[in-house]
């Protein structure tokens, strides 16, 4: 092999590193998509407007459309979401609102909707979706998930008479679709997505990634 | 020289993907959230390892090896290529496993996971070319 040429090839080598290293180092920082401004999203009066948590009076709220069945959706409930509740919820910072956005590819999804939905019955709901994240790979495979869902249900102690009732008479499901409609008419596309006062981002964000979206949601609402 | 440039930037992917498996960067640059569907199925781990800590091994492997063949002796046998071209058909094989269980078990498809499944069968490709160029250059162990 000729010197020279060996020269160049380790060359290129070397840039191919310091290009991947820099983007590894980029992509470590980055955290997310960037941030897009989209327009404040009121809800009509008597629609469903998602599952809170938190305060009324925190200064920002934070809207999430979320698949249970998507992989990113755990992966953010299950990293994230607890520091989301301790530092952000229950601190007065933020008013989290959970919006189903189950995708159409995801052929368990809506069953797992439907199933927190009936535990938001029981007033529940927060645990059921915290518990159906943590779950993911018990029920995300099945052919049938409403057995491994169920068994979730009777883990967290639900009224099973009433939970059965709702599953099986599926009012729920029109106000599911009625939100994933909402978001898709919002221009959402991906999940998770979360709207941040007015700041739209997607993917599974780290808490430093989204704690800086909130401060900066915090300054505009101060203004 | 081409395989290994193609094994380095498949070392970067797959570097990419198994740090983001371990919960060491924030989001993975994908778009539609498959990747993340892929990386975090019940596939998305062999024996309680992230599948995309294999391809690193597997890159890192054959970029030693085709840096080897570029040096010494090496660069005159056809062993050190023919021993690349087996790394990477066994990349190509497990890569064709993953797609397989994207496309008919996950149905959901990381593009990042194609991009690396398009670098092993060039990488093969690659190894195959050298393979008979080193054959045609090199004379037969009889006359020698």
């Amino acid at each position: 092999m000729a010197g020279q040429q060996l020269k160049w090839f380790y060359a290129a080598l070397g840039v191919i590193v310091v290009v991947g290293i820099a983007a590894l180092v980029l992509a470590r920082r980055g955290g997310g998509s960037a941030a897009v401004e989209v327009a404040p999203a009121p809800v009509a009066v008597g629609t469903f407007e998602g599952h809170v948590l938190g305060s009324d009076s925190a200064p920002v709220t934070i809207v999430e459309y979320a698949d249970f069945e998507c992989g990113a959706c755990a992966q953010f409930a299950i990293l994230t979401g607890p520091d989301v509740k301790q530092r952000l919820v229950a601190a007065g910072r933020v008013r989290w609102v959970f919006r189903d956005f189950p995708l159409d590819g995801h052929r368990n999804a809506l069953s797992a909707h439907l199933a927190a939905a009936c535990a938001g019955e029981q007033g529940r709901f927060w645990e059921m979706h915290d518990q159906i994240f943590f779950n993911h790979r018990r029920w995300v495979s099945e052919r049938r998930p409403e057995r491994p869902l169920r068994d979730i249900a009777r883990g967290l102690n639900l009224d099973l008479s009433q939970y059965d009732g709702c599953i099986d008479s599926r009012r729920l499901l029109g106000q599911i679709e009625a939100t994933k409609r909402d978001g898709l008419a919002r221009g959402v596309q991906a999940t998770p997505t979360f709207e941040v006062g007015t700041l739209r981002v997607s993917g599974a964000l780290s808490y430093d990634s989204l704690q800086a979206l909130v401060t900066r949601a915090e300054a505009r609402a101060a203004k | 020289m081409v395989a290994a440039v193609l094994a380095l930037v498949g070392l970067f992917l797959s570097l990419y993907l198994w740090l983001w498996k371990i919960g060491a960067l924030g989001v993975l640059a994908c778009g539609d959230g498959a990747c993340e569907t892929v990386q975090l199925s019940e596939y998305g781990e062999l024996f309680g390892v992230p599948v995309a800590f294999y391809g690193v091994v597997g890159y890192a492997a054959m970029l030693a090896v085709s840096l080897w063949g570029l040096h010494g002796t090496a660069a005159r046998r056809r062993w050190p290529t023919l021993g690349l071209a087996a790394l990477a058909a066994g990349g190509v094989a497990f890569s064709g496993y993953l797609t397989y269980l994207e496309a008919a078990v996950i149905h959901a498809w990381c593009r990042w996971c194609i991009v690396s499944a398009v670098l092993v069968v060039a990488i093969f490709g690659t190894a195959l070319v050298g393979w008979r160029r080193r054959a045609w250059e090199q004379p037969p162990a009889a006359t020698r």
